[in-house]
């Protein structure tokens, strides 16, 4: 083993291991022994889902990792210009740290300082790494700031971070990443809070200074998608190890690797619609593929079907106090009308603050008063009173997105499960309850221990199972999905969108689907409702508004969607 | 293996529960296990006594006047009413009793016929010169009395502080979940409470009261000590009202009652948990106190702070064991206590959720 590595590449790593001490008797290994190198001049991505190592790889190439719980074994290199930067001197870390070796992070709200203006810290680094006095650093701050795409950097670099939008703060935070012209910038996940539309932005902009910089990029992100359309090289992780690495269009031209090949197909695609997604499962096992195959569903609305909600002029005000007695009135759902068809589904589809997680929440009643009408049933459910509403509550209930915080962390499946049964005083007995949430638990797919175990000892997707669940027992007609899938990893949404698919097709239920993600809601969605800023934009067949988009809005979402590396090849 | 364990013919192993897991975070903080082993001695204790097992008998004058500890010897000198009790005492040396025979008590035989005309015997039989740790002015043991301080102190301690809990829980608890004009109201009441100077707070209510006791003590401090537990079980519901598992149960139909005391009281219970130890030891405190500026316990029963209240005019004439006794049993329990809610406050962080 010698420490030497080709000249064109940039950092070496080689058999790195991290692990975390969890307690006195246990250890997890976070990162099993990786090695791959990041050239220079271009971009690796480094692909897995959570509990990959991913991040803890980056954390180790900076030398971040919390020194309290974790230890980094013998034989661990991370070669960088001849050194080994596991073995540096935590002051020589950092003086490369910023200055050769930068980080963008995930959530630019809480990555930035929020009681300094965004001209202080980012003058703060030139000032710190390159010695440059204040005059020249905020000349040069500016420069950067026009360099990310900042509209009116005169008047934005005395602005701080909570006067700029989500999109804005990123852009920021790459300024700063790219202050000292670092030869690497790591990227952790950098669009994932992100919308779309701004995600495509923030995504062309690292690619541009990628090129103009001429330096290396390490791009971390569960999304292969997203990865088609920028990196040079692939690297795919799993449980610390590395599955597959290679050029982007080995990766994916040419899989190697069973668990790459099931990444690239457990997400929903634009162009294709199966019966069945297939799911991490159905490729690690041997045999052929299992699932409907190429069999396509077909999705839309005859226009005869069966009416089961229909809401007409639905709009949603929330007041802020403004001086003593005035208040001002904040918009959030404008003049909303659509159809619900039994058995089929609605997706509500828009970036953050269009409004479409307040129309859920509003129909259930569950956000206070509003004015225009919900017609279930012949019954207007914003407006019959709360004594009369619980016969309507079983029928029409929701699946939240985060499946970590819509259980109650004090009751056990069994309690959550057995919670609607009673209050709502179905089945006869406590015993004949049990049985049906036994009955229940084997339908989504959980095995009858659960019964009596805490949520904290489900992954997120067993969870949202729970959750799907506890919403069956009332054996709604109506069930509204809000965002369920967007907080799981690529290979769960599939199981979760299967089983929800399941369910439709044998209770015959109507969903309302909201999600921020135009191919799951393609995947999922007869009818597709586009919403921006409270208002609808467009309602259409799912197959008609993907193949054909009337507003401008819809046109620009669609295109913001991130298309994999054919998508990047065929523009 | 319980009931629910084998419904159905089907064997099924039950999970351990955040508090199993607190629990087994707690037994591994050894400072935690001793000071829990302390907490427990003392409950121990505080039952015993309650029950009459021990310390039944702590105001029957046992010993000589402010008899000393065992382990310091009897009373070298000594004057007036002891000197001929302490004469009929076998364990006394023969050189302490010459040394008295000059000094003549001129009221020595009138004392005589006043104890032999109301029943000598009893007084005659119980006297002793030293006591295990020493005795007070009438004679009463040292260590008795203390034990029956441990029981009326701690009484008021936990009684209070359980009423103050109690009180707080609900205020915040509705205050926090309905918000609106109910928060307003419950946000008055308490900056009125709190506006007040603590100490005169709680001798205005004790003079309305206007009535010595231990139920007296209890109601001052569980009325006046609930402000701080609100503003906590207040914030915490404010922070739960919102989260998505209370909206989940609005959603499948859960009323107001249900979802403040069934779904969020669960998960805000560490957090009045850790108070309600908090403030047994202020209030043992309190107690002292009080019963330290005369507002406490009545004269027939005993606490810490009736003790040190004695202790203070002992202390001049050089008889500190009283001091020490209560001192020595509230420093143990108060601080066994401190640690015990520090480490329960440790095992029951939720941030393992």
């Amino acid at each position: 083993m010698t420490s030497v590595i080709s000249s064109d590449t940039l950092i070496g790593i080689r058999d790195l291991k991290v692990d975390f001490r969890l307690d006195r008797t246990t250890t997890s290994h976070a990162v099993k022994g990786i090695s791959f190198d990041i050239p220079v001049n271009s971009t690796v991505a480094l692909v897995g889902e959570s509990g990959s190592g991913k991040s803890v790889t980056a954390l180790a190439i900076l030398g971040l990792l919390p020194k309290e719980n974790s230890t980094v074994p013998p034989g661990s290199r991370i070669l960088y210009g001849g050194r080994n930067l596991l073995a540096l001197a935590p002051g020589e870390l950092q003086k490369l740290r910023g200055a050769d070796i930068s980080m963008i992070f995930q959530e630019p709200m809480s990555s930035l300082n929020p009681v300094f203006s965004v001209g202080f810290q980012l003058t703060e680094v030139l000032t710190k790494h390159l010695g440059m006095t204040r005059r020249q650093a905020r000349s040069r701050a500016l420069e950067l700031l026009r360099e990310v795409g900042i509209p009116e950097p005169e008047t934005k670099i005395d602005a701080y971070p909570f006067q700029l939008s989500g999109g804005q703060q990123q852009r920021v935070m790459i300024a700063i990443a790219i202050a000292c012209e670092p030869k690497l910038l790591i990227a952790d996940e950098p669009t994932t809070a992100l919308d779309v539309t701004i995600q495509k932005q923030i995504l062309e902009l690292i690619a541009a200074l990628q090129k103009r910089l001429r330096m290396s990029v390490l791009f971390i992100t569960h999304d292969l998608a997203l990865v088609g359309e920028i990196a040079d090289y692939v690297v795919v992780m799993r449980d610390g190890e590395i599955r597959e690495q290679g050029r982007v269009e080995q990766i994916f031209e040419a899989p190697r690797d069973a668990y790459t090949r099931a990444l690239l197909l457990c997400r929903p695609q634009l162009e294709r619609r199966p019966r069945r997604l297939p799911v991490i499962d159905d490729f690690l096992k041997p045999g052929p593929l299992a699932g409907g195959g190429l069999e396509e569903r077909s999705r839309g609305l005859r226009g005869d079907e069966e009416i089961i909600l229909e809401v007409r002029h639905l709009s949603k005000s929330f007041y802020s106090r403004e001086g003593f007695f005035g208040k001002r009135e904040f918009k959030a759902v404008k003049d909303v009308s659509f159809k619900l068809a039994r058995g089929k589904t609605l997706g509500i589809v828009g970036e953050s603050g269009s409004g479409k997680t307040t129309v859920a929440l509003t129909l259930l009643r569950l956000r206070g008063e509003s004015s225009g009408e919900a017609l279930f049933d012949g019954k207007d459910l914003l407006s019959i009173p709360q004594q009369e509403l619980m016969p309507y509550k079983r029928r029409i209930q929701i699946v939240f997105q985060n499946p970590y915080a819509s259980l109650n962390p004090r009751f056990t499946i069994g309690q959550l499960l057995m919670e609607p049964l009673q209050v709502h005083r179905i089945a006869s007995s406590e015993g004949e309850r049990r049985d049906r949430v036994y009955k229940l638990l084997e339908e989504v797919g959980l095995p009858e221990v659960s019964f009596f175990k805490y949520p904290h000892e489900f992954s997120g997707g067993q969870r949202q199972r729970i959750a799907i669940a506890r919403c069956l027992t009332m054996k709604p007609e109506v069930l509204i999905c809000d965002e369920a899938v967007s907080a799981l990893d690529v290979s769960i949404q599939a199981q979760v969108l299967n089983l929800l698919q399941d369910l439709q097709d044998e209770h015959h239920m109507s969903y309302i689907f909201i999600s921020h993600d135009l191919a799951v809601v393609k995947y999922m969605a007869d009818q597709v409702m586009v919403m921006n800023e409270g208002e609808v934009v467009e309602v259409a067949i799912s197959d008609d508004i993907y193949r054909n988009p009337q507003h401008p809005y819809t046109k620009k979402l669609l295109s913001s969607i991130p298309r994999g590396w054919r998508g990047a090849q065929a523009r | 293996m319980t009931q629910a364990a084998t419904f159905g013919g089907v064997q099924r192993a039950e999970s351990p529960g955040l508090w199993t897991l607190a629990w087994r975070r707690f037994c591994r903080d050894r400072v935690g296990l001793a000071s829990f082993l302390i907490v427990v001695f003392f409950f121990g204790l505080m039952a015993a006594s309650g029950l009459h097992l021990i310390a039944a008998d702590w105001s029957k004058e046992v010993g000589v006047n402010f008899a000393p500890p065992t382990f310091v010897g009897p009373a070298i000198s000594d004057s007036g009413p002891t000197a001929p009790v302490a004469a009929e005492s076998p364990g006394m040396r023969p050189s302490a009793d010459q040394g008295e025979i000059e000094i003549v008590d001129p009221l020595a035989e009138v004392l005589a016929e006043i104890r032999a005309a109301s029943g000598a015997a009893s007084v005659a039989e119980a006297t002793t010169s030293t006591l295990v740790f020493g005795g007070d002015r009438w004679g009463r043991d040292v260590l008795a009395k203390t034990i029956k301080g441990t029981e009326t102190s701690m009484f008021v301690g936990l009684v209070a502080a359980f009423l103050a809990a109690f009180l707080a829980t609900v205020f915040g608890a509705l205050a926090g979940y309905y918000g609106g004009w109910i928060d307003d109201f419950f946000n008055w009441f308490y900056s009125v409470f709190t506006s007040i100077p603590y100490l005169l707070l709680i001798l205005a209510i004790a003079a309305v009261l206007n009535q010595k006791g231990t139920l007296t003590v209890i109601l001052i401090l569980g009325l006046t000590g609930w402000t701080g537990i609100f503003r906590l079980v207040r914030a915490e519901y404010l922070k739960h009202k919102v989260r998505e598992y209370i909206q989940a149960a609005d959603a499948i139909g859960a009323s107001h009652a249900r979802r403040m005391f069934v779904h969020i009281l669960p998960n805000v219970s560490h957090v009045i948990l850790v108070q309600l130890s908090l403030h047994v030891v202020l209030f043992i405190k309190s107690e002292v106190v009080l019963s330290f500026l005369g507002f406490g316990v009545g004269v027939d029963t005993v606490s810490w702070g009736s003790m040190l209240n004695e202790a203070q005019s002992e202390l001049i004439l050089g008889y500190w064991w009283q001091l020490v006794a209560a001192t020595i049993a509230m420093a143990l329990l108060v601080t066994g206590f401190s640690l015990f809610t520090d480490a329960l406050r440790d095992a029951l962080d939720p941030k393992l959720k």
